[in-house]
């Protein structure tokens, strides 16, 4: 009797959850171990075919291609590993214009959508609506084609003011050249940005003490300007000489000369992700209650202050999280550079691939840069994060 | 006499047009500046564009190409089979609106008259008659489901199951050569109808697969936990074109060597598994805003876990976020353009076949104004039609 009730109680071992679960997952790891074998054998049998055995020891070969923008020296005699890191910094130069430039002109398209003045707040909607229903790569195509290669020749150059030189084979606009005295302008560039640095912590610092509000970031430009300005002037010869494109024959030449894919790559991904960035900058400002906004007038705070303080602090903790991911969207869109033939790291990686056969290496080190990328934008967007979020007691 | 409307405003804002000048555009010394620096753009930027399209432009490109824009390379003598397949798409779109959306009159007529009003367009005589016989197909559709809703909503349903098969089916014909429908292999596909097809079966694979991931991340398992993770993870952070690579050249080292598959086959396995990572943290934040309550009562009720999920939790859960699915399947129908950087032909890849040609070299702004604005028609029309039927149809309410 009693061991029938015994047997009863126990649940056998084909229905009881606990087993099934383990029992479950030791299935799924068994059959993804196999499948992901038989995966890799298949990949080593096709690639012996192929006379290619799995390593990254090619990347110390010669090149034998050449790059038509270098942020670093390299010719076709370097290395493929040296092909890869200039586009891996052509990338980086590309994320990192297209992320100030998509902010500071995603922030005004926000704002303007939320103008109560009628026209200009139309303006921002007519144009969220008509770039987000684009696909980029045409965008992107359409700016490199139809736009920046459809400039007058070098010989008919469109000059804007500020000479800026629109031309077929780039823009050229104004660049600083480095004089003999750049070397002690620059230490004292850095001393200035250190003072700054130093100002804008005592500033906060005696705000958290004292309460009040001075003009913190104000205070922090002006004595990092006021620096720079005193360095300018105190050097017996100008440290930077003033360089404006000039043409000659049939090109330019003198200072710097942005190429078409260039800004074909970073206006069509400035003006597409901006349009992105302004809808989350506008959902991040009406977060914030109206109630706020007539608190901080009735404690006497003016319009400047009241956004400052008030509206900007509370909107960035809307704003941060799905910026983050426009960001990491920018970074991850570059890689379309490969549609306008700007060498960034995948068009390089994809040339490399060519040029070698070695598919599975490059695709796999392409992956793991995007990656890091992504990586390192988010744990750093995230710890901005934490550090804005609200304190709650 | 005490009444407020007694008191007249000022007569500068006594007429609503003054008043309404001066509240939007001019109501301080910024807004006015605003204002005329607006208008300024606005009027630079229609001259400029309405200069260019109608003194400069050269559309014969766009007019003479219509055909490869549309369905690339496809034979002449089999686009009967493709209308056919529009057809009966369009019968099915007639029936759903009569049995399910009876009172969006305007999405409706917005639906069914829109073949008739690209018919007004220079298509050639062919295309318009199909054109014009798709439209009435939808109006006999819609009458049928009118006059008979209750009985046709199963059949309607089982129409949509079938219509993706039906309509590849059509697309690639099934009889050897000398048949009826002679197979049409996948290189000939392109233009719009290659697009058309990879957005709908990246979403359609995409999805189950998407829901697989959403449990399994929030699966009480730890195994099956970190892997759906991992995948979404290492999915959403690498770029669609670095899968669409690894899909063209990657895929086919994986398969046994006899096994082949074809290149627009590849590409839509690429789509689907990248679309799959963005459509499980979608259908994520859906399940997480069941209630917990849910769980609990069907507990309560005796349901087991598969149960509670089939039952309960995803039903409400993806009917929460329709409007989002929308989004993704435009942010799908966007990406396909990728495919053209692996050698595709599909709406963009095309136009380098189009500008190739020699009578119409350097029309490059005309063609790609073109194909934009057909991603842009498509795009807004999908989000626009969800919008009003979501409204009409308490769709995502609760």
């Amino acid at each position: 009797m009693q061991e029938s009730a015994k047997q009863k109680a126990t649940i056998p071992f084909w229905r009881d959850e606990r087993i099934l679960n383990i029992l479950g997952q030791v299935v799924f790891i068994i059959g993804f171990f196999l499948i992901a074998s038989l995966i890799y054998q298949n990949m080593k049998a096709g690639l012996a075919k192929q006379g290619i055995t799995l390593s990254y020891g090619f990347l110390q070969g010669i090149s034998g291609f050449d790059i038509s923008e270098t942020l670093r020296p390299y010719s076709r005699t370097s290395s493929y590993w040296q092909a890869y890191q200039v586009g891996l910094l052509n990338t980086l130069t590309v994320s990192i214009v297209g992320v100030i430039a998509s902010t500071i002109f995603g922030v005004i398209l926000g704002v303007a959508r939320l103008s109560t003045n009628f026209l200009i707040n139309r303006l921002a909607a007519f144009y969220l609506e008509l770039i987000r229903n684009l696909s980029l790569l045409v965008f992107l195509i359409f700016w490199y084609l139809g736009v920046f290669l459809k400039l007058p020749k070098v010989r008919e150059a469109v000059i804007w003011p500020g000479s800026i030189y629109l031309t077929n084979r780039g823009v050229g606009i104004p660049w600083g050249l480095p004089a003999e005295s750049y070397p002690t302008f620059r230490l004292i560039l850095i001393v200035g940005f250190i003072l700054a640095l130093g100002v804008f912590f005592l500033l906060r610092s005696y705000s958290r003490r004292t309460g009040r509000a001075p003009l913190t970031i104000l205070w922090t430009f002006l004595t990092f300007t006021i620096v720079a300005l005193a360095g300018w002037f105190v050097m017996p010869e100008k440290p930077l000489l003033f360089d404006a494109p000039v043409i000659e024959g049939l090109n330019m030449t003198g200072g710097k000369v942005l190429s078409p894919e260039f800004m074909a790559l970073t206006s069509g991904l400035v003006l597409y992700t901006s349009a992105f960035i302004g809808e989350v900058v506008r959902s991040g400002i009406l977060s914030v209650s109206k109630g706020q906004v007539e608190a901080a007038r009735a404690l006497g705070l003016n319009g400047f202050q009241t956004l400052q303080l008030i509206v900007f602090p509370q909107a960035l903790r809307v704003i941060i999280p799905p910026l983050t991911s426009q960001y990491l969207n920018l970074i991850k869109n570059s890689s379309l550079a490969i549609a306008v033939g700007y060498p960034d790291v995948f068009y390089i990686s994809n040339t490399i691939q060519n040029q070698s056969g070695r598919a599975v290496e490059m695709i796999s080190m392409v992956m793991l840069t995007y990656l890091m990328f992504s990586l390192v934008t988010s744990v750093f967007m995230n710890w901005y994060n934490q550090r804005i979020k609200l304190v709650e007691r | 006499m005490t009444q407020a409307n007694s008191v007249l405003p000022p007569l500068a804002e006594r007429s609503g047009i003054l008043r309404w000048l001066r509240k939007n555009l001019f109501g301080s010394w910024l807004d006015a500046a605003l204002t005329i620096i607006g208008a300024i753009i606005i009027y630079w930027a229609i001259k400029g564009f309405l200069t260019w399209a109608f003194t400069v432009a050269e559309w014969e490109v766009i007019s003479a190409n219509m055909r490869l824009i549309m369905i690339g390379q496809y034979p002449l003598e089999q686009v009967g089979q493709l209308w056919i397949a529009l057809g009966f798409l369009m019968f099915l779109t007639g029936n759903s609106l009569a049995i399910w959306a009876r009172k969006s009159y305007f999405t409706t007529i917005l639906l069914l008259a829109s073949p008739a009003l690209l018919a007004l367009l220079p298509f050639g005589d062919d295309p318009r008659k199909w054109l014009i016989i798709l439209s009435v197909t939808g109006v006999i559709g819609w009458g049928m489901g009118w006059s008979k809703p209750e009985a046709l909503g199963r059949i309607v349903i089982l129409g949509w199951v079938l219509s993706l098969p039906v309509f590849i089916l059509l697309t690639r014909g099934f009889t050897p050569e000398d048949g009826i429908m002679p197979i049409v292999g996948t290189n000939l596909w392109g233009g719009l109808l290659l697009t058309f097809l990879l957005t709908v079966v990246g979403i359609l694979f995409s999805f189950p697969l998407g829901v697989l991931l959403a449990l399994g991340r929030r699966s009480e398992l730890p195994v099956i936990r970190l892997a759906s993770i991992t995948y979404i993870e290492l999915v959403r952070g690498v770029p669609l074109i670095t899968i669409l690579f690894m899909a063209q050249l990657m895929l086919p080292l994986f398969l046994p060597p006899n096994v082949t598959i074809d290149r627009v086959l590849r590409a839509m396995v690429g789509i689907t598994l990248f679309s799959a990572a963005y459509l499980a943290e979608n259908v994520r934040g859906g399940l997480q805003a069941i209630p917990k309550g849910q769980f609990e009562a069907a507990q309560a009720l005796g349901l087991n876990g598969a149960q509670t999920m089939v039952f309960i939790i995803l039903p409400q859960a993806l009917r929460l976020i329709i409007p989002i699915l929308v989004g993704q399947f435009i942010a799908v129908f966007k990406d396909t353009a990728l495919v053209a950087i692996v050698g595709l032909f599909d709406l963009v890849g095309i136009a380098k076949t189009v500008l190739a040609q020699p009578d119409f070299l350097g029309l490059q702004r005309e063609v790609y104004v073109f194909i934009s604005l057909i991603y842009w028609v498509l795009s807004y029309g999908m989000s626009y039609l969800s919008q009003r039927l979501e409204e009409k149809l308490g769709v995502g309410k609760r």
